[in-house]
């Protein structure tokens, strides 16, 4: 396609690769090899949550074009992201046995 | 996305319940079928944020063939789900099989079937971006359509750690 080479050139480009390395780094850990143990493995599991979550803030943010709307449009994404993100944390390590 | 929103919330604190089954459910799982899929559709997010700045630009064929890859990628997921599907059932696992993969089944089902709307979208925005009498609010349709998929793609954002890394 024709539009390639000045297509990997745009923010969103930067922002895709960004959203594969963390996808691949959450994979690494969340495959049992990051952290070892009940606890290590509880950290692992949040983390890799906690870094979907701030995927989803940059997916909004510049494939969404949330960086650019109207204030509340973009607080009510942010808060989401926030809250939600919060709570399945939250409720993931409060159902860990460890 | 407050619904999706209150199904992770009920999925954890059933897994608080029993976190056993759902962390030996989880080991039943293919962790390469989810993580495959979340870069399909963190690729397909990407041209569909392309195809829109092409049309922003005026280069209608070129965001055609953009949204035309998206949807591909919306194929190749659904197809790598069908594949993971039928590996499930054909072990004899089900969504009657425990909770845990009623929750996976349900959880990945609606999904799939927003996957298959987002697709149908994707079809009728590459259409809108092709067709030979522009209309007015052509780019609205497109950035509508394009922040549909961009959701679909986000909630397999949490969707791949919640049920293929967390359990």
């Amino acid at each position: 396609v024709s539009v390639l080479p000045a297509a990997l050139r745009t923010r969103a480009a930067a922002v895709w690769a960004g959203l594969v390395l963390a996808s691949l780094v959450s994979f690494w850990l969340g495959t049992d090899h990051g952290f070892s143990g009940a606890d290590g493995r509880r950290a692992g599991t949040a983390i890799v949550l906690a870094i979907a979550f701030v995927k989803i803030r940059f997916i909004g943010l510049d494939f969404m074009e949330l960086r650019h709307a109207p204030l509340a449009l973009r607080l009510a994404f942010e808060g989401w992201c926030l809250i939600v993100g919060c709570a399945v944390v939250g409720l993931l390590l409060a159902g860990d046995p460890g | 996305m407050v619904v999706f929103a209150l199904l992770f919330g009920v999925f954890l604190v059933t897994r608080r319940d029993d976190p056993a089954t759902f962390a030996s459910s989880r080991t039943e799982l293919n962790q390469t079928f989810g993580a495959v899929n979340l870069l399909v559709l963190l690729t397909s997010s990407l041209l569909v944020v392309l195809a829109t700045q092409a049309f922003r630009r005026g280069s209608r064929a070129a965001s055609g063939r953009l949204l035309a890859g998206a949807a591909g990628c919306g194929v190749l997921f659904l197809v790598i789900k069908a594949v993971e599907y039928a590996g499930k059932v054909h072990h004899g696992i089900d969504p009657g099989t425990n909770d845990f993969f009623m929750y996976f089944f349900i959880l990945t089902g609606i999904h799939a079937v927003h996957v298959a709307m987002g697709i149908a979208g994707l079809i009728v925005l590459r259409h809108v971006a092709r067709r030979d009498v522009a209309k007015p609010n052509d780019l609205r349709t497109i950035e509508i359509g394009a922040t549909f998929w961009h959701m679909v793609d986000l909630l397999w954002v949490v969707l791949f750690p919640l049920l293929y890394l967390a359990s």
